[in-house]
């Protein structure tokens, strides 16, 4: 008692590193509190956004709960220890104990039952990630190296980097991938599974919100393993068609003079040896779909936001946006560079 | 004092005696080698600091362009290699050379000449592996290297091979101290110590060494067979050849989660060598921390896939090995407990090498914890590839191995040297390390939580990612002072600490029944009978003599 | 329990390095069996592999376990002539198994059996080649203790050293045991 009033009480002056403690308290909270708040952040996996992400963050909250039982309890004893057994000088030399039996069989079996609870809290969750889900949307994730690409195979669409999904349907997502192993990773919507070449992994996505929830790769995969991000946008049932048949469209053919220029510098500079823009003769498979590039919410897989100043930076110099990408660059002249552009920034 | 010491060798290279280099360069004396491990184990720690620090600098905003990303692969990697191979394994078999000997009364190791060999080999593949940096080829596949992304196309030449090589050469030097401390413990016991009278800290060093030997060879393995593929075009980690990139992790964790062990037990060891002699009482429960080392070693090696729950192994495989990794934590509470119970009715001294068991314990405990949690497989699918689990790793690692590490400098240094480190310098050390430790790693934990994935060189400025980030480099910063402190403290007292007699802590076991520095037999004068687990405790208070109490 | 301290250190050494190198087969043997079958193309083991010329140099290298077996009862008698001569038997029948080992890896190439070819080549090769290194080290050994005989240093006394090396060979030849069985008889069922 009398040291809780000596470190609470007022009347230590401004030099008093007590003073420091509220603000420093209220600093952490209010980060913490940042991380629960704004959408479109990858979120507090303590705030789920769906059932998935629900069971883990439940199981998470016990488990913090307990964890800080056991925390208390070790610091009190050493507390204790540290206050009450300080060597006094002239005392005699402390009693020789060798050991006790019955202290050491409970402090073997409390663990033991602590433990045992935590393993069956967990059971229905591993097995439960296991289970088919009705009536589910499945997408197929490709990983690769360094952006996502996505396949609705029931509806023939093929996009990248950006993944819809209806809300309130679970989403069984099969993960794959062209090179290394990658893992796909969105906090809110669920943990994280790896693509791993050469076999096929299974993962549910499921939101309860419409939101963007953004999360991005989780296994390195090389020198922009960083920029390899990816954004799931979550929407009502109807908006996800609409998308979905807008994706399932072949690309609109150029409109302005300097986009159908563009084509023609896509076409000179063999960038469907790469890039799919369907309904051309764009094929190429070891980069992103660009069919509706222009509908996406950003570029370079999350790395820049998809404006016209940040497109012909990028077609520009890929490496001053994401030094490592694979995108080679071109050092197209300026009206090239415009005229590509304009045209990519057509495919809507 | 001054004509005994110029009899006994210099601990100390000393350049002004003549030939000095030269003795040091040969020598096979087991204090010589103990010390040029401990050396060598402080300059690479002080190296994989630095790195530590860049990361951190780099991190400390968001889009910061301290280090391009192909360099900040390359760090991340060496920095983790480092600080396992290169620090930690040396720090600790450098300590077992020195003190197993002595603490089972013995004149030398089994094997002298083969613990000659084994440091140059860990000295030579530190400096391979930074070799690598000037050839343009240091490893950038993180510090255990999945295939297929140490292999061709997706790494160039000579990167994966430094890795790999520098690993295998350190192995193999490894190997054999493994073997030469395991030897010398069965063979060269003095009289009277039964292997259940060993110090807790040699019977440690034993069983860390035996699962070193045995946990490496996977890994071996693993790495020879991602040379095969990358040289002779095979096919082991080839899908599309039959061949599969999970094997990689079987084999490696096979090794990878038996070597953190390897690392904690010698680090337990320490802890309850040094929390009896500052507590005035024996290791409470001593043949259940014994058996409890026996049960984590092998405990082990049956849970490595507990580093794989995200690769799709199914829930039976993952239900298994999730239970098994939460059962190592029953052996790691009984010890904490025993510590703990060591000091309850003690008459505890805070000397700087009981300040950082106190660390050790408070701090450790935490890591302990955060690794009930990733043993949980749904929360692990979370945590897993987070700075959640750096933030575990690192708590387990630095605030568990590296706070007893220094416990045992401070605890030991007057033997070695002859000469005490300082306590007010040691403080400082001690409450700075503690303070910038939790800043910097307890922060991780909230980055994880918060959806940071470990190994990205820059991140985008999400709410909370760039404050706890920021906190965390400041945390770095004030280890990087502690750890300047540290230095300056052994080097000035190398030349100017207090003189320290044999025994100057009042310990219990046969390192303490010799001159400091001990001569170069070890023992002068004959040893104290051996007939407990503190032979010189029951020489110097016959009283309270262990042997009075056994009843084992 | 034995009585350790009293243990031949060189045995003691050499034994405990043994369990790790088991350890480093066990994990390449496990990966054989894992991948065995599993290649997606090119030959199979049955189609390529020749099990009685592996068997017959199987005899040799089991041969000259019985023979370091007899020079190590010599040198217990101190007869220093007759293990140096059982010595000199044991390494020809080593150096005949690595031979013979060499000449068949030879046709198999021949053949574009190759570590890159398929999957199976890849395990193959791996695990015959290490454990082909691990006969290597001990004829090296073998040849080591030969020269110390040939100089007459090889006595009684430092029987404890000879042991370790006649320990470790027994090792090799026992994995051998193992290798064969799970590669060439396999491939009869």
């Amino acid at each position: 008692m009398k040291a809780a009033n000596r470190i609470f009480s007022r009347q230590h002056g401004w030099r008093s590193w007590r003073r420091w403690v509220p603000p420093l308290l209220a600093l952490a909270a209010d980060a913490l509190a940042a991380g629960l708040a704004r959408a479109q952040d990858p979120g507090f996996t303590l705030n789920p956004a769906g059932p998935p992400a629900h069971a883990i963050s439940n199981l998470f909250n016990i488990v913090l709960l307990m964890s800080l039982a056991v925390l208390l309890l070790v610091w009190g004893l050493l507390a204790y220890c540290i206050w009450r057994f300080r060597a006094r000088p002239g005392a005699a030399i402390p009693r020789q104990v060798q050991g006790n039996m019955r202290l050491e069989i409970g402090w073997t079996l409390a663990p033991v039952v602590v433990l045992a609870v935590l393993a069956v809290l967990e059971l229905p969750t591993i097995f439960g990630a296991a289970a088919a889900q009705p009536n589910a949307l499945t997408v197929v994730a490709t990983g690769n190296r360094f952006w996502w690409g996505f396949e609705y195979p029931d509806q023939g669409v093929v996009t990248a980097n950006e993944l819809h999904i209806p809300v309130g349907v679970p989403v069984r997502v099969q993960l794959r991938s062209a090179d290394v192993i990658h893992a796909l990773w969105i906090p809110r919507l669920n943990g994280k599974t790896d693509m791993v070449p050469g076999q096929t992994n299974e993962m549910w996505l499921q939101a309860s919100t419409p939101d963007v929830y953004v999360g991005q790769c989780s296994e390195l995969c090389g020198i922009q393993h960083a920029g390899m991000l990816l954004r799931v946008i979550a929407e009502p049932q109807d908006q996800f068609n609409a998308w979905l048949a807008r994706e399932a469209a072949p690309a609109a053919a150029p409109t302005s003079d300097p986009a159908r220029q563009g084509q023609q510098v896509f076409q000179t500079n063999a960038c469907g040896d790469c890039h799919t823009v369907k309904g051309t003769a764009a094929a190429g498979t070891a980069g992103p779909d660009l069919t509706h590039v222009a509908s996406r919410q950003t570029l370079a897989s999350g790395v820049i936001p998809n404006t016209p100043e940040q497109l012909r930076r990028w077609l520009d110099n890929p490496q001053v946006v994401k030094p490592g990408a694979f995108m080679p660059t071109f050092r197209l002249s300026d009206t090239d560079l415009a005229a590509l552009t304009a045209y990519l920034d057509e495919l809507r | 004092m001054a004509t005994a010491e110029r009899e006994y060798i210099s601990p100390v290279p000393r350049a002004s005696s003549p030939g000095w280099l030269l003795t040091w360069m040969t020598t096979v004396d087991h204090k010589q080698i103990g010390i040029m491990y401990l050396i060598t184990g402080l300059v690479f720690f002080a190296i994989g600091g630095l790195e530590a620090l860049l990361i951190r600098l780099q991190l400390a905003t968001s889009g910061a362009t301290v280090l391009a990303p192909d360099v900040y692969n390359e760090l991340v990697t060496v920095h983790g290699m480092t600080m396992l191979f290169w620090v930690g394994m040396p720090i600790l078999f450098g300590f077992a050379n020195y003190l197993v000997p002595l603490m089972i009364g013995a004149h030398d190791m089994a094997f002298p000449r083969l613990n000659a060999m084994s440091y140059w080999l860990l000295l030579f593949s530190g400096l391979l592996l930074y070799f690598s940096f000037l050839a343009g080829a240091a490893p950038d596949i993180g510090w255990y290297g999945y295939a297929p992304l140490t292999l061709a196309p997706y790494t160039g030449a000579g990167r994966t091979e430094f890795w790999l090589l520098a690993l295998a050469v350190s192995a193999i030097g490894t190997i054999a101290t493994g073997v030469n401390i395991t030897a010398t413990v069965l063979t060269q016991r003095a009289p009277g110590m039964t292997l259940g009278r060993v110090p807790m800290f040699a019977w440690m060093s034993v069983i860390a060494s035996l699962l070193f030997i045995w946990a490496v060879p996977p890994f071996t393995a693993a790495a020879a067979m991602v040379y095969i593929d990358r040289t002779l075009g095979a096919h082991f980690y080839d899908a599309a050849a039959g061949g599969d990139p999970i094997i990689y992790q079987h084999l490696f964790w096979a090794f990878g989660h038996p070597e953190v062990y390897v690392l904690a037990l010698p680090a337990f060891g320490i802890i309850s060598e040094v929390i009896p002699v500052f507590s005035r009482k024996p290791l409470f429960g001593a043949p259940f921390v014994a058996a409890a080392s026996i049960g984590i070693a092998g405990l082990s090696m049956m849970v490595w896939a507990h580093h794989m729950f995200t690769v799709g192994l199914g829930p039976l495989a993952n239900t298994f090995f999730g239970v098994m990794s939460m059962l190592i934590a029953i052996p790691t509470g009984i010890k904490i407990f025993n510590w703990l119970a060591t000091m309850w009715g003690g008459a505890l001294r805070f000397t700087t090498a009981m300040l950082f068991c106190l660390g050790f314990l408070g701090t450790f405990v935490i890591g302990g914890i955060t690794g009930v949690h990733v043993a949980v497989v749904p929360m692990d699918w979370q945590i897993s590839d987070s700075y959640y689990l750096v933030a575990h790793f690192h708590y387990t690692l630095f605030g568990g191995v590296m706070m007893a590490i220094f416990a045992g400098v401070y605890y030991w240094f007057p033997k070695i040297t002859g000469r005490f480190l300082d306590e007010r310098l040691g403080k400082w050390h001690f409450w700075l390390t503690l303070i910038g430790f939790h800043l910097t790693f307890f922060s991780q934990h909230v980055l994880g939580m918060l959806g940071m994935p470990r190994r990205i060189y820059t991140y985008p400025p999400y709410a909370g990612w760039p404050e706890w980030n920021l906190a965390s480099t400041i945390g770095a910063a004030i280890l990087g002072v502690a750890m300047v402190i540290f230095v300056w403290n052994i080097l000035v007292s190398l030349r100017h600490g207090a003189v320290a007699g044999p025994d100057p802590w009042d310990g219990f076991t046969l390192e303490w029944a010799t001159s400091s520095p001990p001569p170069p037999e070890n023992f002068a004068a004959p040893l104290p009978p051996v007939r407990s687990r503190r032979p010189l405790w029951d020489a110097k208070y016959p009283e309270l003599a262990d042997w009075r109490a056994d009843h084992a | 329990m034995p009585d350790w301290r009293r243990a031949d250190t060189n045995l003691v050494g050499v034994g405990i390095f043994i369990t790790s190198e088991a350890v480093f087969f066990i994990a390449l043997i496990i990966v054989y069996v894992v991948y065995h079958g599993r290649a997606t193309s090119g030959p199979s083991p049955r189609e390529v592999l020749d099990v009685p010329y592996a068997a017959v140099i199987t005899v040799l290298l089991l041969a000259s376990s019985f023979t370091i077996t007899r020079a190590g009862a010599r040198l217990g008698r101190d007869d220093r002539r007759g293990a140096l001569l059982w010595l000199f038997a044991t390494i020809a029948l080593g150096a005949a198994f690595l031979l013979g080992q060499g000449n068949e890896y030879r046709h198999l190439v021949a053949e574009n059996v190759t570590p890159a070819r398929n999957l199976f080549g890849t395990t193959f090769y791996t695990l015959t080649g290490f454990h082909g290194l691990h006969v290597l080290v001990g004829l090296v050994a073998l040849l080591i203790a030969a020269g110390v005989g040939v100089k007459g240093r090889l006595t009684a006394r430092g029987h404890g050293g000879f042991e370790a090396v006649a320990l470790y060979w027994h090792f090799v030849d026992g994995v051998w045991v193992v290798v064969f069985s799970v590669i060439y008889l396999w491939t009869l069922l």
